[in-house]
């Protein structure tokens, strides 16, 4: 497989701002690559500049092979599903997916089968003769990407596609655009602030900050193996210790994270598990989340979040009782394996 | 909870109470009645617009199926179509071509100065750069509409700052080779269709300008990078995505620009050749010859020719995206 994407050295500034600051980074054929960051981080401005809808200020940019800086949008062999879905107003649904056809002057009668064809792959096949504004969102989400997709392109960029779904939309439109990607092996770049959504459908994730890349790793290792405090923070939220706290407890001067998920929180005085660290500290609160609840501890002037099982049950006596009350004195503990030191 | 009730009522100070005067009365009156709310809202303008303005309107066209007795230059309530037969005889109609043609070329050099600065005020221009592209745009329409047909008289004058540039360019042999094409030409600047072209379009603009940078402006810049992403060049996205969608702001503007040359008199006075436009016409029999039946007549001209315009437009799907 070959590279779809590769950005190098690429600078981007919007007079003083700068948005991207010397990226360099590539995305392989076939890949279903995400861009997750804050707003402002410059995932958009890196997926608008892949577009053609942008130029970079420095650095350089190749598409499939070729140079692409100063290639407009229109010559490039990339197409766009739009977070607002930018379909034409004006134009029934069939036109708005068989745009890019007409525009390469595909008579008529052939285009509306190929765009009929890309309905009925997002299961609108009864839907071409309304206007975009008879459609509810994820109508026009599934509309969006036909009119991308009747056009067969190598790589395929979604800016937050799902944004505006409601939740239940948005998982069933995960798994939908998911199956798609395995069924088509055309590179997706997928731009998102969601890390649950980036973290569910990638193969590969480039987590943003400030116009810089923090580190890109696959779900599984961007979530397990965090390289820098604010990929630990935004991925997971995992608690960030700082330096002088690890020296203490193992005696290396480097700040770690652990997981939510991967302290455990007991009664101060309670045996603690073989070789587990341990720091003492107050409960705050106690939110119950079903299967599990989320625990805050004041440790010094941290606050600590941990997140276990509840042991509560339907038989049991303790449905309306908690052994965990706010002001208890804890003790949490975590095995050195759950530590991820961090670089920064 | 009387403990927290007792202390917020001595920590809080006491609102003071609404008092119901007759003023909160009169507002609950209409909040109930909407039916009345409305139509007391709707009253002055209709005594205006239907009594004052359409009434008078129709009264003044009424006449036009009067019959104006020539020898006694007097109007009797004979009812007769004599006034719009005499409509189609070539001199009148000749007027109607002539005003006609220049309607439509103003509209058409309006929209083609209008549109690029209305896309520029709509798309690039930051908002101090935007409040004062609209001040430029309507700054001539504060000055006095006489001022300026005048001035322009003195702009494009032999003697003039056109002729003067022009000559100090090298260009005037151009400007004499098109002064004498055909229609468009005449023995000056000033006295040809040419300069009168100029003129109203300077004077029309604004009427243009404004209602085309509205229709673009709800136009969101996604949907011309959508075309762009999707394979067309810019003028293909022109043609089929922003002129369509502009579409209503055009036909809202050559609307004004259309009607408004129409119904000119003065400015096919002071410049251009002679031959009277419908405004002149209109003047001439009802001010100095008081032929009112003739002038309602060709009153009627201009109205027809909006309302075919308009159904046009909207065949062509003009208000389809309103």
């Amino acid at each position: 497989m070959g590279i779809a994407i590769a950005f190098k050295d690429i600078s981007k500034h919007y007079g003083e701002v700068s948005a991207l600051k010397q990226v360099s980074f590539s995305v392989e054929e076939g890949e279903f690559f995400s861009m997750l960051g804050p707003s402002g981080s410059g995932k958009t401005t890196s997926l608008r500049l892949m577009a053609g809808f942008e130029q970079p200020s420095s650095g350089s940019l190749s598409l499939l092979g070729q140079e692409a800086a100063g290639t407009p949008p229109y010559a490039r062999d990339v197409n766009t599903v739009f977070q607002d879905y930018a379909l034409f107003p004006h134009m029934n649904v069939l036109d708005n997916v068989a745009y890019g056809l007409m525009v390469r002057k595909m008579p008529k009668a052939e285009r509306h089968a190929l765009a009929q064809e890309a309905l009925a792959m997002v299961a609108l096949p009864e839907h071409g003769k309304r206007t975009p504004a008879q459609l509810s969102g994820g109508q026009r989400q599934r509309v969006a990407l036909a009119r991308a997709l009747v056009n067969r392109p190598r790589i395929l960029l979604l800016d937050e596609p799902l944004g505006a779904l409601d939740l239940k939309l948005r998982e069933q439109m995960q798994v939908e655009l998911k199956v798609l990607h395995r069924k088509l092996g055309i590179t997706f770049v997928y731009v998102t602030h969601d890390q649950g959504e980036a973290l569910s459908m990638s193969d590969r994730i480039a987590v943003f900050n400030h116009g810089r890349i923090e580190q890109i790793a696959t779900p599984r290792g961007l979530y397990h193996q965090p390289r820098t405090r604010f990929v630990a923070d935004f991925v997971g939220s995992a608690n960030v210790f700082a330096a002088d706290v690890a020296q203490a407890l193992c005696g290396k001067r480097q700040s770690f994270a652990v997981r939510q998920e991967n302290i455990l929180v007991s009664a101060a005085g309670s045996a603690p598990i073989d070789g587990a660290l341990l720091m003492p500290g107050e409960l705050l609160t106690v939110q119950f989340l079903g299967a599990s609840q989320r625990l805050e501890v004041q440790v010094g002037s941290q606050v600590i979040t941990a997140l276990q099982a509840d042991k509560s049950s339907a038989s049991s006596s303790l449905i309306e009782s908690n052994l965990f009350e706010p002001g208890l004195p804890v003790t949490l503990q975590w095995r050195a394996q759950h530590m991820v030191l961090l670089d920064d | 909870m009387t403990e927290a009730s007792a202390m917020a009522s001595t920590a809080l100070p006491a609102l003071p109470t609404l008092n119901h005067n007759w003023r909160n009365s009169l507002s609950t009156l209409l909040y109930q009645r909407r039916t009345l709310t409305l139509f007391l809202l709707l009253l002055p303008p209709l005594l205006w617009f239907g009594v004052v303005y359409i009434g008078s309107l129709f009264t003044l066209l009424s006449q036009s199926i009067f019959t104006f007795d020539e020898m006694a230059m007097s109007v009797s309530a004979e009812l007769t179509t004599d006034n719009f037969v005499s409509l189609l005889n070539p001199a009148n109609y000749d007027i109607v071509l002539r005003t006609l043609g220049m309607a439509v070329a103003v509209t058409l050099g309006t929209v083609a100065i209008g549109f690029p600065v209305a896309y520029y005020m709509a798309h690039y221009a930051g908002p101090r750069e935007k409040g004062f592209f609209f001040v430029g745009v309507m700054l001539p329409m504060w000055a006095s509409y006489i001022v300026k047909a005048y001035a322009w008289t003195v702009l494009l004058a032999q003697g003039g700052v056109i002729y003067w540039v022009l000559r100090q360019l090298g260009l005037l042999p151009v400007l004499e080779a098109v002064l004498r094409l055909p229609v468009i030409g005449g023995d000056t600047l000033a006295t040809s269709n040419l300069g009168r072209f100029l003129v109203l379009t300077y004077i029309w603009l604004p009427f243009m300008i404004l209602p085309i940078q509205a229709a673009i402006e709800r136009v969101p810049a996604n949907l011309l990078l959508a075309s762009a992403d999707l394979g067309a060049h810019p003028f293909k996205t022109f043609t089929s995505v922003l002129w369509p969608l502009a579409f209503p702001g055009v036909v809202a503007g050559s609307i004004f620009t259309f009607s408004l040359t129409l119904g000119d008199y003065i400015i096919p006075q002071l410049v251009g050749p002679s031959g009277l436009y419908i405004g002149n016409m209109v003047y001439t029999l009802q001010g100095t010859i008081g032929n009112i039946p003739m002038a309602a007549a060709f009153t009627c001209v201009p109205i027809v020719l909006i309302t075919l315009y308009l159904a046009l437009a909207r065949r062509l799907g003009a208000f389809n995206a309103l």
